[in-house]
């Protein structure tokens, strides 16, 4: 059982890195999206619509940060284009502040991980994040293309 | 490219056709007189809004790196607007009184967002989208001049605009007006209640929103009856999304779908009902409407819900 489990695990991480191999902008937007169905739920939370629970936060946050970490290696020369990216071609002439921008969403990331206890100090992380990590980085490197 | 070179040689034998003499009547610049303006006490905190809504900084503050580091107060101008015609270089408007506005009367002021002619009596580019602040009412307009009267005059004059013939002749922007230029202050619609209309009022005035979410011709008019159907971004890289029902609504494939209140807190926080922040030139507009009273977002967003719904141009195929 244990084994079989084992073997599952191993095929569905080499798949999974297989894809980001064969197709780094299917796995960058779906790393995105994750980021995105996270961060609604955070927005419920900082609007009222949905109780505060400090662990759907925790995992908003770890979910970023996860993002964070993986998304750097996903923009080869290669992956300009393709697959509806909205990526902008600006991303190639600046990687080194591009990258530098998922270093520092994937600190704050971690920082708020540990240091939201809160529906307050909720709102000031989420906020801070929206904006600067998340809005920062598309309003410079993210045009839509449909 | 062709296709362009072709339309061109077509509007410049419409022009010899009409006649330089008659071109040159027709094309003449309008202006606003100051003995059209009644007295009048500015409200500063109106001028603000008119600022915040109208974008104002979002153009002529001086540029930033960082744009969150921009200065919105200090009105030197030098952003570089790219578009088919060439590039824009946004002019100073502090009221510096060398370098900027700062020996402009007030009537001078309301002839450049209502006629789009400078002090000099020469047209005005419309990358300046006086075909909206056209929209505005005066007394918003003598509020916002006011304003922009308090904030720091900085100096230094901004290098000129680089386009290509035959788009640099601002004679021929009196054309464009002939054209593009039509109505004057915004008209209430009484069957409408009071929210609707101050939203319809910031939108198409001072908000200037079709001014990027429509697709546009040759001449770099707005095509009317794709109102607020989206189209591609001035530099091409881009796609403006349809704001109209039939574009919000595409969302719905998605199981998502916009209400007024989303769109009201959209233009708040940037986020989408995705979950999704918002990205490209929206992210200025969202600069400009946070600071907006929250009635206002609600009227904004209570007129974009009633546009009629409109296809747009077709975005490029998928690649
Ligand atoms: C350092 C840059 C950067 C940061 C930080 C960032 N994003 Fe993105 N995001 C991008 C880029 C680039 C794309 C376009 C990817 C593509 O289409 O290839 C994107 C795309 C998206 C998408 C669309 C995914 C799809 O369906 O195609 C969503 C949703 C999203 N981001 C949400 C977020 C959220 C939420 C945050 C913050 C919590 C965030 N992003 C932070 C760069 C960033
Ligand atoms: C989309 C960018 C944009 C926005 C938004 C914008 N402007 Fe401008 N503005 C320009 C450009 C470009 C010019 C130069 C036009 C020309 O040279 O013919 C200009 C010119 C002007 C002028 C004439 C300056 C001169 O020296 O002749 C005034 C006054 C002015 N703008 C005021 C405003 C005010 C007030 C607002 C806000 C309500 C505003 N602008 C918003 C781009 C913009
Ligand atoms: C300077 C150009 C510009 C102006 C002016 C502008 N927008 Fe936008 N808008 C955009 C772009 C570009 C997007 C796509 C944002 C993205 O890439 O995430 C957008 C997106 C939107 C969306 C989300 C639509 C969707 O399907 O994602 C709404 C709603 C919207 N704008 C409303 C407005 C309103 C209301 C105004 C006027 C107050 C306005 N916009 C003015 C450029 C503009």
């Amino acid at each position: 059982m244990i084994r079989t489990m084992f073997t599952i695990a191993a095929i569905a991480l080499g798949a999974s890195i297989a894809v980001a191999d064969q197709d780094p902008v299917a796995a960058r937007r779906a790393l995105m999206k994750a980021n995105g169905d996270e961060a609604k739920i955070g927005v419920a939370m900082m609007k009222g619509e949905t109780p505060f629970d400090l662990a759907k936060a925790q995992k908003m946050f770890a979910t970023f940060e996860d993002a964070a970490q993986k998304m750097p290696a996903l923009f080869p020369e290669t992956s300009k284009t393709g697959g509806d990216t909205a990526a902008r071609l600006e991303i190639w002439q600046n990687m080194d502040d591009f990258r530098a921008r998922f270093d520092k969403f994937a600190v704050d990331a971690e920082a708020a991980k540990v240091s939201v206890k809160d529906l307050d100090s909720f709102k000031a992380a989420f906020n801070a994040i929206g904006k600067n990590d998340c809005g920062g980085c598309h309003e410079k490197y993210r045009v839509k293309k449909s | 490219m062709r296709k362009w070179l072709g339309r061109l040689a077509v509007i410049a034998a419409g022009a010899a056709i009409v006649g330089l003499a008659g071109f040159w009547f027709v094309t003449l610049p309008a202006v606003v007189t100051s003995s059209a303006l009644p007295p009048h006490t500015p409200n500063l905190a109106n001028g603000q809004t008119m600022f915040n809504i109208g974008g104002c900084a979002s153009c002529h503050a001086a540029p930033n790196s960082d744009p969150d580091k921009v200065d919105r107060t200090r009105l030197g101008g030098g952003l570089a607007l790219r578009s088919p015609f060439g590039i824009f270089y946004v002019p100073n408007i502090s009221p510096d009184p060398k370098d900027g506005i700062g020996k402009w009367s007030e009537a001078n002021f309301v002839t450049a967002l209502w006629k789009g002619t400078s002090p000099r009596g020469n047209h005005l580019f419309p990358a300046f989208p006086y075909g909206s602040y056209q929209h505005m009412e005066l007394d918003d307009l003598r509020d916002l001049f006011a304003y922009i009267k308090t904030l720091p005059p900085v100096e230094g004059r901004v290098r000129r605009h680089d386009l290509s013939f035959p788009f640099n002749l601002r004679r021929l922007v009196g054309g464009w007006k002939l054209l593009f230029l039509h109505g004057g202050p915004f008209a209430e619609n009484p069957s409408k209640s009071p929210q609707w209309n101050r939203g319809a009022y910031l939108v198409n005035g001072p908000g200037h929103c079709a001014e990027c979410h429509s697709p546009r011709n040759v001449l770099g008019g707005i095509i009317e009856s794709e109102r607020f159907a989206g189209g591609p971004t001035p530099d091409g890289e881009g796609w403006v999304p349809n704001i109209t029902p039939a574009g919000l609504q595409h969302w719905s494939k998605e199981d998502i779908a916009w209400s007024e209140k989303e769109i009201a807190s959209f233009l708040e926080d940037g986020i989408n009902p995705a979950g999704d922040f918002a990205g490209g030139a929206m992210v200025e507009v969202i600069r400009n409407t946070s600071s907006l009273s929250a009635a206002d977002r609600a009227a904004i967003a209570a007129y974009i819900v009633t546009l009629p719904p409109r296809q747009g141009p077709k975005p490029p195929p998928k690649k």
